[in-house]
């Protein structure tokens, strides 16, 4: 019974392996360091209960005065005091310099992330050009070069955490941290918000694309030139105007300029919705916009129960239709 | 038995206000460190690029450790009754204070390395 207990558990703690969210399938120079001093503390401390074991039996077992108090006090200072010094130290340095922060310079990219209630607002920042480009709960990173992280927040204090890529970093109101990265892997990976913040504080993650360098000149390129996009009446269009969802989400290429809520220009080629929790599928996007508490408790988002199912439908293929 | 005059380390006595002088350096050196690091942060915008102040203010924690530690050593080494020195008697007491201190002395200058350290691996006020 104890050994099927013992099973069940591991096998639920193994359910828990993933490759997009996960400090041991790493991504990123920083996260390769940070699992490399994982590894060497946990085989260390699993050698030291060893030779504590071994020296806990080996005690029990000997026979009295075995010892004299001259050899136990010795046995003490070098195994209980100088021994750990020694390691303790030895651990220090060898740590210490992962901590030292990865140079940037004025030609990186820079990419400022604001945690919100429960969304990320992105704002590219690459040295040559002079506006930002916004997006949201989603983060391109270009393979191989450096980028600085300028992290912040607007309502409560969040954590930036993508485990694959670098440690955390607090988002404090009214502070900037910087964080720097450089992504040393392509794929698709995940990062989510590491410090309590709300009620929705577990559905706050986002989407974190590693792209070769080239690949995402070429996104950044095609996502700038947006140009105004024709405005063909659809269904969906009118409902988006008409119901002043432009108001809070900002939309390139059409009036819509909000910047309360998540920017939703090129909504279609987000990979998810609602901030990383729900596939943006055409019903998931309708129910979302109807009710947002119902899969994001806490929302600052308002609720448009007066929209039928098919009207919402019809903003989502709106939105999808946005690459 | 020719009578020897005392060491001047061995005149001093030690007591439970002697005792508190290795950790009370290192509180204060820790406290020092964080003073300095926000001060030169705020002030500066970073780590003086040879932090003067800082190594001074280390050195000496660590001699004023080191100095207590060698009178607790030479204290604790004053002829008498073979260990473990429990008795309720002046040289048993004057003996286990002196070890006290000493292992707080050891602790407290591990602790001031310890402390000053990251100082020399991290030259950023992140």
């Amino acid at each position: 019974m104890a050994r099927a207990c013992t099973l069940i558990i591991a096998l639920l703690c193994l359910s828990g392996c993933n490759a997009q969210q996960s400090t041991l399938s790493v991504f990123g120079a920083d996260a390769r360091d940070i699992r490399h001093i994982a590894i060497v503390l946990t085989v260390g401390a699993v050698v030291i209960l060893a030779i504590t074991t071994m020296l806990y039996i080996r005690a029990v077992r000997a026979p009295e005065h075995s010892l004299d108090h001259h050899q136990g006090m010795r046995m003490i200072l070098w195994v209980g005091a100088i021994g750990p010094t020694l390691i303790l130290t030895a651990l220090l340095l060898y740590a210490l310099p992962a901590m030292r922060p990865r140079p940037a310079s004025a030609a990186d990219l820079v990419i400022r992330v604001e945690g919100e209630q429960f969304w990320w607002r992105v704002a590219y920042r690459p040295p040559s050009e002079a506006t930002p480009l916004l997006s949201a709960n989603e983060i391109r990173l270009p393979v191989g070069r450096t980028v600085l992280f300028e992290l912040g927040a607007t309502d409560v204090i969040h954590s930036f955490w993508i485990p694959g890529l670098a440690g955390k970093m607090d988002m404090i109101p009214g502070r900037t941290n910087r964080l720097v990265v450089k992504a040393e892997k392509p794929g698709r990976y995940r990062g989510v918000c590491a410090e309590f913040c709300g009620l929705s504080h577990a559905l706050m993650a986002f989407d974190v694309i590693a792209m070769e360098p080239a690949a995402f000149d070429t996104w950044m390129a095609d996502a700038r030139a947006i140009g105004p996009i024709p405005a063909v009446a659809t269904p969906g269009r009118a409902l988006f105007d008409a119901q002043g969802c432009g108001a809070c989400h900002g939309v390139r290429g059409t009036p819509h300029a909000g910047t309360i809520g998540p920017d939703l220009s090129r909504f279609g080629e987000r990979r998810t919705l609602g901030a990383g929790i729900l596939p943006p599928t055409i019903d998931n996007i309708a129910t979302f916009i109807r009710a947002p508490q119902a899969s994001k408790p806490g929302v600052r988002m308002p609720a448009y129960p007066q929209l039928s199912q098919e009207e919402a439908r019809a903003i989502a293929h709106y939105l999808k239709g946005m690459r | 038995m020719k009578d020897r005059r005392p060491h001047w380390s061995e005149r001093l006595k030690v007591t439970l206000w002697t005792l508190i002088v290795p950790p009370t350096i290192w509180a204060g050196h820790f406290l020092f460190s964080y003073l300095w690091a926000a001060v030169s942060c705020a002030k500066a915008g970073a780590f003086a690029t040879f932090p003067t102040l800082f190594v001074v203010g280390t050195v000496l924690a660590l001699i004023l450790i080191a100095l207590s530690g060698w009178i607790a050593w030479n204290q604790g080494r004053i002829p008498g009754a073979s260990p473990p020195h429990e008795d309720a008697t002046d040289i048993d007491r004057q003996r286990f204070l002196a070890k006290s201190t000493l292992l707080l002395a050891c602790l407290s200058f591990v602790g001031v390395l310890f402390t000053s350290l990251p100082v020399i691996f991290l030259r950023d006020c992140l």
